[in-house]
C-alpha cells in the first residue's frame, strides 16, 4: 500500500500528517516513511530511528571529448532543456539543466558525449523497529528532484517489497517532483488550510490528480481559521475529506519543538484513526 | 564593434526589457555600419529550461561585443556570455533603447560581473 501526502500550496501541513500517520500506524503494523521532499527533506526531525545505510546518489550527464567532436551540432539540435550549447568550435555542458535523457549521448554520431556520473544527493535510512525512514537529500547547487526521487522510488520498492504500509511525503506545488512521487502510489492524501490561497492551489492539485488518474481525498488542516469554501468545493466535487485537523496554538508548539502531535492531543489521535481506517479498508 | 540591447520593441525608442534570457527582443547596432537590425526572440516563451544559455548562444551569433541589459544574465547565461567574450552593462531595464545607448556612451551604465 503506497500513499502519498501532496498538498498544492506549500506549508499546509504534510510532513506534520505524514510523520504522525506514519508513526501512529506504526504501533499497529510495519510501516516506511518516505522524506521524498528532496529540496527541503525535514520528516527527520521528527522521526527517532538508528542509521541504518547510507547511499550516495548519481546523476548521469554528458562529458565533452572535444577531440572525437566533429562540431555537427545534433546535440544541442536533441537537447530539449538547452543543457548543451555549441559555441563555435567549442560544445558546453550545463549540468543543472541536464535531465540525464541521453538523447545527445546517444545520437552523436563520433561518440563524443559520453554519459559519465556526477553525485546530485544521498539517502539515508534509519530503522526503528516497527517503522522504517528513508529520506534524500540533493547536494546545495543541484536543481534536478526527479532523478532522486525516481532513485528513491527505486530503494524502495526494491528494499521494502510486498505489502508494506509506506507513506511518501511529497515536495509542495504540482509540477514534475510531485507528479514522480505520486504516479505509482495507490491513494493521495491532499493536504489544504480553508483560507482562499488553500483552496486555490488544492484545485491545481486536485487537477493533477485527475490527469494521473489517482484516487484521492483531502484533510483540512488548520480547521477554523479561513471559511468554508475548501469544504463546500469537496462537497460540490464528491472528493471525501478524511480529516480536519483543528488549528491549534499547542499544536503549532508541539510542531516547533520537533515533537509528535497525537501523543499530545487526543483529538489529533482521533483523526489519524479516521484517515487510518479509511485509507486501509 | 556590434552592441546590443534586450528589449520590448524594434525601435530606438522602444523600452528595453529588463530579462535577458526572456527577453522580447533582442536590438543589434553596428557601430561602424551606424545600422540597427533587430532578432524577435519571441519563441523563448516555449522553452521551460534553459532560456538564458539559448539567448546568449544568439548574442554569440550576431557576433556582439557588448550587451546592455536590466536585471543582467543568470549564472548559466553569464558563462556562455564569457566564453563568448561579450561584455555586460546591466541597469538600464527601464529606459528606452536611446536613453541606453547614451548612458553606457557617457559610462552611467554598472558592469556586470559573474
Amino acid at each position: 500500500m503506497k500513499i502519498a501526502i501532496a498538498s498544492g500550496k506549500g506549508g499546509t501541513g504534510k510532513t506534520t500528517l505524514s510523520t504522525n500517520l506514519a508513526v501512529y500506524l506504526s504501533q499497529k503494523y510495519k510501516v516506511v516513511l518516505i522524506d521524498m521532499d528532496v529540496e527541503e527533506p525535514n520528516s527527520g526531525l521528527f522521526i527517532k530511528a538508528e542509521l541504518f545505510k547510507e547511499e550516495n546518489k548519481f546523476k548521469m550527464i554528458p562529458e565533452w571529448i572535444k577531440d572525437e567532436c566533429t562540431l555537427c551540432g545534433i546535440c544541442q539540435e536533441v537537447c530539449n532543456f538547452n543543457a548543451i550549447i555549441q559555441l563555435g568550435t567549442k560544445i558546453m555542458v550545463f549540468p543543472e539543466l541536464c535531465h540525464g535523457c541521453y538523447a545527445c549521448s546517444e545520437l552523436c554520431p563520433t561518440s563524443a558525449l559520453p554519459m559519465i556520473p556526477k553525485k546530485m544527493g544521498k539517502l539515508r535510512h534509519y530503522e526503528n523497529n516497527n517503522l522504517s525512514f528513508v529520506e534524500s537529500r540533493l547536494d546545495i547547487g543541484q536543481e534536478q528532484a526527479t532523478q532522486l526521487i525516481n532513485q528513491t522510488n527505486k530503494y524502495v520498492d526494491e528494499y521494502f517489497p510486498g505489502e508494506i504500509i509506506k507513506i511518501y511525503d511529497a515536495p509542495p506545488g504540482t509540477s514534475c517532483p510531485v507528479m514522480e512521487v505520486t504516479k505509482d502510489t495507490d491513494y493521495v492524501i491532499l493536504v489544504t488550510e480553508p483560507t482562499p490561497f488553500g483552496l486555490h492551489d488544492l484545485k491545481l492539485a486536485v487537477e493533477t490528480m485527475k490527469e494521473l488518474k489517482k484516487n484521492y481525498g483531502v484533510v483540512i488542516n488548520r480547521y477554523g481559521i479561513g471559511n468554508d469554501e475548501v469544504q463546500n468545493y469537496c462537497k460540490e466535487e464528491n472528493i471525501p475529506v478524511l480529516a480536519k485537523i483543528p488549528n491549534d496554538r499547542q499544536i503549532a508548539e508541539l510542531y516547533s519543538s520537533g515533537e509528535l502531535i497525537y501523543q499530545k492531543v487526543p483529538e489529533v489521535e482521533q483523526q489519524l484513526e479516521n484517515i487510518g481506517n479509511y485509507i486501509l479498508k | 564593434m556590434k552592441i546590443a540591447f534586450t528589449t520590448k520593441g524594434t525601435e530606438w525608442d522602444s523600452m528595453m526589457d529588463p530579462r535577458f534570457g526572456r527577453t522580447e527582443y533582442l536590438l543589434v547596432y553596428d557601430e561602424d555600419k551606424n545600422e540597427l537590425i533587430h532578432f524577435d526572440n519571441r519563441t523563448i516563451e516555449n522553452e521551460a529550461h534553459g532560456a538564458g544559455p539559448k539567448t546568449a548562444q544568439k548574442l554569440f551569433e550576431l557576433n556582439a561585443g557588448v550587451l546592455i541589459t536590466g536585471n543582467g544574465p543568470g549564472g548559466n547565461a553569464a558563462t556562455v556570455l564569457e566564453q563568448a567574450g561579450i561584455k555586460i552593462y546591466v541597469g538600464a531595464g527601464l529606459m528606452t533603447v536611446k536613453e541606453a545607448f547614451e548612458a553606457f556612451k557617457n559610462n552611467e551604465l554598472k558592469k556586470f560581473l559573474s
